[in-house]
């Protein structure tokens, strides 16, 4: 499942195999398969209840598996407390003890550690500095802003090296100034001290902005493991291509395959369209996804689309110029383009789109998908 | 009347009324403590002979007294340290597991609290009495704990609601085993909220005359010596006593509330 | 499939147990088996040399209606009635101005309600008998005063009960009532009053709903052991007032009838049970029964 291509030299430092989380009657967490390379920085991103945050109190111990394993650098951690684990985790809540000034926080790891006070004075003065804290370590938590305080929650993990850094949200309280720049300063840190981060969000914009790759769930399963890149121009599923950024999704049969190209008839209209990596027969359930800035509008018939619409709304966002076009269906089409000649509202215009533009995904559902593929496994 | 004369009335209305309120709560420990600088030695001892400090003096040679001062605050003790642990225990257990049966738990704490004294004090003494435990020291301490168990409780439980559940996992991610993170975090963090809970269980115990009335045997506890010396006149050495545990109760109050404001300042 | 075996970490069985156990043992052993027991005890009789005798028997429940004993519930209802409306009425106005006023020593006022109850609740008692006696501080002065020749007789009767029991119940109006008022949000008054509402309206369809909560608790945390306080009226009373605190003490000391006592308990427990549940319908919270 995993793209290996690229990560194929790399050290494999966390790996999930065929994990499930049951609570009751709840299936959280369903048969995830999941590679974490050393030193990456790995976001998993899905909507609330997804399944990620389980996913990452699991590596932590907070959770245990019903069924699966989880090792990190080969080593089964199953059986192993969350004190007796080589990972750290960033809360969403921050965790800062509300008792313990700045400096026993950061210090509390080392401190369970019995490394000697001398170190974990250095260590600690080190750690404050480059969270750029210093001279905060008398204050107590309840005397320090979101910010810092999210930042004495960084320093207080990281202080123990750990082998993985688990972040469950750890931006999600802050307001979007604050995020936006503290979304840099996780990244700079993460690639100076080169330590491995899972990091969990909803924020799609987030993982794309910090992600090496990220690892889409929803309900429970895994949508898709990639990076940014990947995953924005090569969906796999129409979970992901609605998920990330916005994107207009025709959904229908292929009606006709001759070679590489494919006749796809959707409820208001028919195209054809370059099936590249030969995936799709005759009769196949098919969603193809253009994104707004690579849907084309004409007024005159364009050769291979038959999409007609009806404009319903042109506004111009700064020096894009985003147009609305309603399908005969009732469904609507999103355009953005530079700038240009605009168009009378209630106009007929031709959709169409360049080669390449258009991602094609199977749509049979996820549960016969996993059932196939079960199958095949054994 | 116009605006500001009225209220300037208003507020000095509110003064006096508030006035008159604390004076009716403090006039008999004004009595009280009048009582005990009255130099009188005859029976019911209220006409005032002159001021003298004897009593506090003859005080300690009244043994029986003394002696009930002392069972007083032997069973506050061992009342706090019990009602307090226990309590303590089971205000964190019942705040993180969900476990069948905790609704029955939490009404039959409601119980102590709401019902009146007296049926506690009597379901105890049939209790006691049916089982033949001898009706002494063990006895009260056992039913000071009953009553003092569920304001520890809800001291701790109040404590708990703000409190985040979070920091207990950070502290294991950090290395420590559930017993470090229990004495490091959970207790610190609770600390307020169980003092409180304690200073209520002692105050309830020392002061208790209703439940120890029934449960008490031969042993006279210092409010069941009171009692016992009502009929005849409450004496001035009495009186003195009382005096006393006042102060020390404030200066106890003033020592450990202080230390909790300080700690209490930096908590959210 | 692999197989999970040792994890006590996320299985919350044990350790719930071991936190929760004790306290269940403990209520089991000392508030609900005594209950229980009273109420069989309730349904029991006595032979001639005050043994109790185990055999079923509604005796103790016809007993009951005896119209002496009516006479005592009626006062019973009646001192705590009036306790409880005499606390609300001076307790109210006296939190409201406690709890909202922008004096820097603000907690030393509520620290006073509490210091008095830090002695001996008989003490104070006593003391109030030592000045409303007859050769007490009060008639002393209004004799001095020449006000009156003669003593006058304050004490020994339900008056005197309803000045004590307001007395030793008063903070447990005060307390709820203070922590209703002060969370009362002052943007919600000035609101109010923006909308021009007049004061005695703000009070009436603001102020009041929102601090209700207080006065609630305050009644089931006044009347409730009001009922039971037998000393109070012993002290003042004189045996005057009695109450069924004062009814239930005698069967279960010099009376000797610990069955005929259970009977007039059980009284009392279901009195409690009616008003909690009232106070529960009211959407009173038991928690703050409780500190």
């Amino acid at each position: 499942m995993i793209s290996v291509s690229t990560e194929a030299e790399k050290k494999v430092i966390v790996e999930i195999k065929g994990v499930n989380k049951i609570y009751g009657s709840n299936h959280v967490v369903k048969d995830l398969d999941l590679t974490v390379y050393e030193g990456e920085f790995l976001t998993l991103l899905g909507s609330s209840g997804c399944g990620k945050t389980t996913t990452l109190r699991m590596v932590a111990g907070f959770e245990e598996p019903t069924s699966g394993s989880i090792r990190v650098e080969g080593e089964d951690i199953q059986n192993k407390e969350p004190f007796e684990r080589d990972v750290n985790t960033v809360f969403q809540s921050y965790a800062l003890f509300p008792h313990m000034t700045v400096y026993d926080n950061v210090a509390y790891g080392l401190k369970m550690k019995k490394v000697k006070k001398a170190e974990i004075k250095e260590r600690v003065i080190h750690m404050l500095d480059l969270v750029q804290l210093g001279g905060f370590e008398k204050r107590y938590p309840s005397q320090l802003s979101g910010g810092q305080k999210q930042r004495v929650a960084i320093a207080r993990a990281l202080i123990n090296r750990p082998k993985v850094l688990l972040l469950d949200e750890p931006l999600g309280a802050l307001d979007l100034k604050l995020r936006k720049q503290m979304q840099l300063e996780l990244k700079r840190l993460q690639r100076k001290l080169n330590i491995t981060f899972i990091y969990v969000t909803h924020d799609q914009e987030e993982a794309l902005t910090m992600s090496d790759r990220i690892c889409i769930m929803n309900d429970g399963v895994l949508q898709q493991v990639g990076t940014p890149y990947e995953i924005y121009e090569t969906p796999k599923t129409k979970f992901v291509a609605t998920f990330i950024g916005e994107t207009n999704l025709f959904e229908g049969s292929v009606i006709k395959k001759s070679g590489r190209k494919l006749h796809i008839a959707v409820e208001p209209g028919d195209f054809a369209v370059e099936d590249e990596n030969e995936n799709f027969n005759q009769g196949d359930m098919i969603a193809v996804s253009v994104r707004p800035e690579r849907m084309l509008y004409s007024d005159t018939p364009v050769d291979g689309f038959n999409l007609i619409g009806t404009v319903k709304e042109q506004v111009y966002v700064g020096s894009v110029l985003k147009t609305i076009v309603i399908l005969s269906n009732g469904n609507e089409i999103k355009i953005e383009r530079l700038a240009g000649q605009e168009l009378p509202t209630g106009g007929q215009v031709y959709l169409y789109w360049g080669n390449g533009d258009a991602k094609l995904i199977h749509t049979f559902d996820n549960v016969f998908a996993q059932a196939v593929e079960n199958i095949v496994m054994q | 009347m116009n605006k500001k004369a009225k209220k300037v009335f208003k507020k000095g209305f509110g003064i006096v009324f508030c006035s008159l309120v604390y004076i009716f709560l403090f006039l008999p420990i004004i009595v009280i403590v009048t009582g005990s600088f009255n130099a009188t030695t005859t029976k019911p001892y209220i006409s005032w002979k002159g001021f003298t400090l004897d009593w506090y003096v003859k005080l300690f040679d009244n043994s029986a007294l003394l002696h009930s001062f002392g069972t007083t605050m032997a069973i506050a003790v061992i009342t706090t340290l019990l009602a307090t642990a226990i309590g303590t225990i089971a205000a964190i257990g019942m705040y993180k597991y969900k476990f069948k049966g905790k609704s029955v738990i939490d009404g039959l704490l409601y119980i102590p609290v709401v019902i009146p004294e007296i049926v506690l004090g009597i379901s105890l003494l049939t209790l006691f009495s049916g089982t033949n435990i001898p009706r002494g020291m063990l006895t009260l301490i056992l039913a000071h704990t009953t009553f003092a168990i569920p304001y520890v409780i809800f001291n701790v439980r109040a404590r708990l609601s703000g409190y985040d559940n979070s920091i207990e996992e950070a502290s294991m991610d950090l290395g420590a085993n559930r017993i470090t993170t229990l004495k490091n975090i959970t207790l610190p963090v609770l600390a307020p909220g169980i003092a409180g809970g304690a200073l209520l269980a002692f105050t309830l115990s020392i002061d208790d005359v209703i439940v120890s009335y029934f449960v008490n045997g031969q042993i006279k506890t210092f409010p069941l010596k009171v009692m016992e010396s009502i009929k005849s006149g409450v004496a001035p050495d009495v009186n003195a006593l009382s005096t006393l545990i006042l102060l020390g109760t404030i200066i106890l109050v003033i020592l450990t509330q202080s230390d909790l404001l300080k700690k209490i300042r930096h908590k959210k | 499939m692999k197989k999970l075996s040792r994890h006590t970490f996320r299985s919350n069985t044990l350790p719930s147990m071991a936190m929760v156990g004790p306290v269940t043992l403990w209520l089991a052993f000392f508030v609900a088996i005594p209950l229980v027991y009273v109420f069989i005890m309730s349904f029991c009789s006595i032979d001639e040399s005050y043994n109790i005798v185990f055999k079923f028997t509604a005796s103790n429940y016809e007993r009951l209606f005896n119209p002496n004993y009516m006479q005592i519930y009626g006062t019973s209802i009646l001192v705590a009635f009036l306790t409880t409306i005499l606390c609300i009425l001076i307790g109210y106005p006296f939190s409201f101005m406690i709890a909202r006023t922008k004096w820097k020593h603000k907690a030393l006022l509520y620290m006073m309600v509490i210091i008095p109850f830090w002695t001996n609740s008989l003490i104070r008692i006593y003391g109030w008998r030592t000045f409303l006696g007859t050769g007490g501080w009060l008639n002393h002065l209004l004799m001095t005063l020449n006000l009156t020749s003669e003593p006058i007789e304050f004490l020994f009767n339900k008056g005197a009960t309803v000045l004590g029991m307001v007395y030793c119940l008063f903070p447990f109006m005060v307390l709820p009532l203070y922590t209703a008022i002060e969370k009362l949000d002052q943007n919600l008054l000035e609101a109010s009053s923006d909308l021009g509402a007049k004061g005695h309206t703000t009070f009436r369809k603001v102020i009041l709903p929102l601090t209700m909560s207080g006065v609630f608790s305050g009644s089931i945390m006044v009347f409730i052991p009001c009922l039971g306080y037998f000393f109070v009226s012993d002290i003042l009373g004189g045996g005057n007032s009695d109450m069924i605190g004062n009814l239930i003490e005698r069967q279960f000391q010099s009376g000797n009838n610990w069955p005929l006592g259970a009977a007039l308990s059980i009284i009392l427990i279901l009195i409690t049970l009616l008003l909690v549940k009232l106070y529960q319908k009211a959407g009173g919270d038991m928690d703050s029964l409780g500190v």
